[in-house]
């Protein structure tokens, strides 16, 4: 473990915030990799790296206010010292197709942004979609309808219809692949039950299909088998798994995950 | 892979001498299955107590310099609830002997669960009176040679199955608890657990666990646990299985010389993968054959003979 300062903190939206911190082999990880947070005197999370730059040598997680360690992670300012172990396990495959389909939902977008700015450097074709309950709640708009700009579309949907098309992303999703349009990949990040209509959908239409996953993590190396999902490790054969893999665990995935005392809790 | 790596411990019929070890990844079936499909000649299960525990928070684990320090806390989901986890693995095509790790904070508890976990299915159980990081339990247990007694003989009488105890190497002389088990009936060994150990955050001066003190394991305590292994391979006439720090046939050759008939792998599948089951296997063929011995057991004890 690696201890660090906080360089930078955001708010980003509705009970959101990006904290940026300097680390080199974070920066250096690949979209789609997570990295361990130690909040000292609280507790160590898996969180995924929501903005990577290289050059400076600094990294971002995007952090949503949900319980002790988010709320923790939320009181600190610039100065204060975290630790960092990772990045882990394996992103986004971003080497298949000229045309994908990048679909986020909630705080999902936060692992999305660094592959979006990746893609957009291969000049890849990307239809972005962006769900979310409310307006407020549209993580990163402002910043990826800017990396975007002239390069890719981006169509935003919320719950509410406070923003955008009003409904699920999902829906959204499934108009533009049955409307005929033919994607390389779709890329999903999000809730498991949004992942999961993404995998129905990504079969149904004949598209490869990139998800990222999340569990419940203690070791993240692959020993303590908290993130078991089928046959895999989320910590190191995931966060992000293919279509084919995930047909493989299909008894699980969209149905449970594991508590940290190994029973099932339902999706 | 040949006849020459079988190895029969207490009974169990293993087709090669590695196993994985307890407390890795052994929470759900899958993860089991994995690792007889990898190449384990033995799967172990994650302990297992009458009630569900989530353990302790996070940080559970710290990356050490040749190792890992951990405290879980014996996180499992309840021997009941596992019971049904595990029951028919073998249909399932589990082709290894299946040992499930059971704890408890009485002799009573040890039997109870070990009775539901060998009623599920298990071939064995190995007792956790080892695990240095949970009051009234683990070590706590297996630090006391008439405790360890006490457990043994309860499991004993309500199991027909075979008992491995798993050693804890913190104590002053492992040889008495060793001598303790077996009188009590004991049919195998199994050395070492984790290493209790800590490390503290010098930014933050505060220690990095949750739980403050946890287990060592990896390369590093393996001179600790050869040395183990070895002195207990003087005093008992049961089967010892290895372990702590194997990651390489090297390894499990010396742990073989010491005197260990098998050898549990847990903390090396972070750097090396699952496939460090065979390519442990595979190597200890090489040395035998090269070596001109006939079989494994042909190097089990061999460096107490001059």
């Amino acid at each position: 473990m690696r201890t660090t300062r906080i360089a930078n903190v955001q708010d980003e939206c509705v009970n959101v915030k990006s904290l940026t911190f300097k680390d080199k082999l974070c920066a250096n990880a690949d979209p789609g990799q997570f990295v361990m947070v130690w909040i000292p005197r609280v507790d160590e999370v898996p969180m995924s790296l929501s903005r990577l730059d290289r050059v400076e040598r600094s990294v971002a997680v995007t952090v949503k206010r949900v319980g002790e360690a988010t709320t923790a992670l939320h009181a600190m300012k610039i100065g204060d010292a975290i630790g960092v172990r990772g990045p882990f396990g394996r992103g986004y495959e971003t080497s298949h197709g000229r045309k994908v389909m990048i679909v986020g939902g909630g705080t999902g977008s936060a692992s999305l942004a660094p592959l979006v700015e990746e893609l957009t450097k291969k000049k890849t074709d990307i239809a972005l979609m962006l769900g979310a309950k409310t307006r407020g709640e549209l993580l990163f708009l402002d910043r990826l309808t800017s990396i975007l700009a002239g390069k890719g579309r981006i169509m935003a949907t919320t719950e509410d219809g406070s923003y955008g098309l009003k409904g699920l992303v999902t829906a959204q999703a499934e108009n533009v692949l049955a409307s005929g349009e033919r994607f390389d990949t779709i890329y999903a990040c999000g809730p498991e039950r949004m992942m999961h209509k993404m995998f129905a959908l990504s079969r149904k239409f004949d598209v490869r299909l990139q998800a990222s996953l999340e569990r419940f993590m203690k070791c993240a190396i692959g020993l303590c088998g908290t993130c078991v999902i089928g046959k895999y490790r989320v910590c190191r054969d995931g966060p992000v798994f293919s279509s084919e893999q995930l047909l493989e665990v299909e008894e699980e995935f969209g149905q449970f995950r594991r508590g940290f005392d190994g029973r099932r809790i339902a999706v | 892979m040949s006849d020459r790596l079988a190895v029969e411990i207490a009974g169990l019929k293993l087709p090669n001498p590695t196993m994985l070890a307890a407390g890795i990844l052994g929470l759900s079936p899958e993860s089991l299955l994995q690792a007889a499909e990898n190449g384990a000649g033995a799967v172990v299960t994650k302990s297992v107590g009458l009630k569900s525990r989530v353990g302790y928070g996070n940080p559970a684990v710290v990356q050490v310099d040749r190792g890992l320090l951990n405290a879980i806390g014996l996180a499992n989901p309840g021997a009941n609830y596992f019971a049904e986890e595990i029951r028919g693995l073998e249909k399932r095509g589990l082709r290894v002997p299946l040992v499930a790790s059971v704890f408890g904070f009485s002799s009573e508890e040890f039997a109870e669960a070990a009775k539901i976990l060998t009623k599920a299915g298990a071939d064995a159980v190995e007792l956790n009176v080892s695990c240095p990081h949970v009051e009234k339990t683990g070590s706590e247990i297996g630090q006391d040679p008439d405790l360890v007694r006490e457990v043994v003989e309860a499991v004993k009488t309500k199991i027909g199955k075979p008992v491995v105890v798993k050693l804890t190497p913190n104590v002053a002389d492992i040889v008495e608890i060793a001598e303790a088990a077996v009188k009590a009936g004991a049919d195998a060994m199994a050395a070492i657990n984790t290493v209790r150990a800590m490390a503290i955050d010098l930014e933050t001066t505060q220690p990095i666990l949750a739980n403050k003190i946890g287990g060592l394991s990896g390369s590093v305590v393996k001179p600790v646990a050869v040395r183990c292994v070895y002195e207990i391979y003087d005093a008992v006439k049961v089967p010892i299985i290895g372990c702590g720090g194997v990651s390489d046939w090297r390894d499990a050759v010396e742990f073989m010389l010491a005197g260990a008939s098998a050898v549990q792998i847990g903390t090396a599948i972070a750097s090396r993968g699952l496939g460090v089951f065979k390519s442990v296997t595979k190597g200890i063929d090489s040395y035998i054959k090269k070596k001109g011995f006939r079989s494994m057991t042909d190097i089990v004890g061999l460096s107490h003979k001059r």
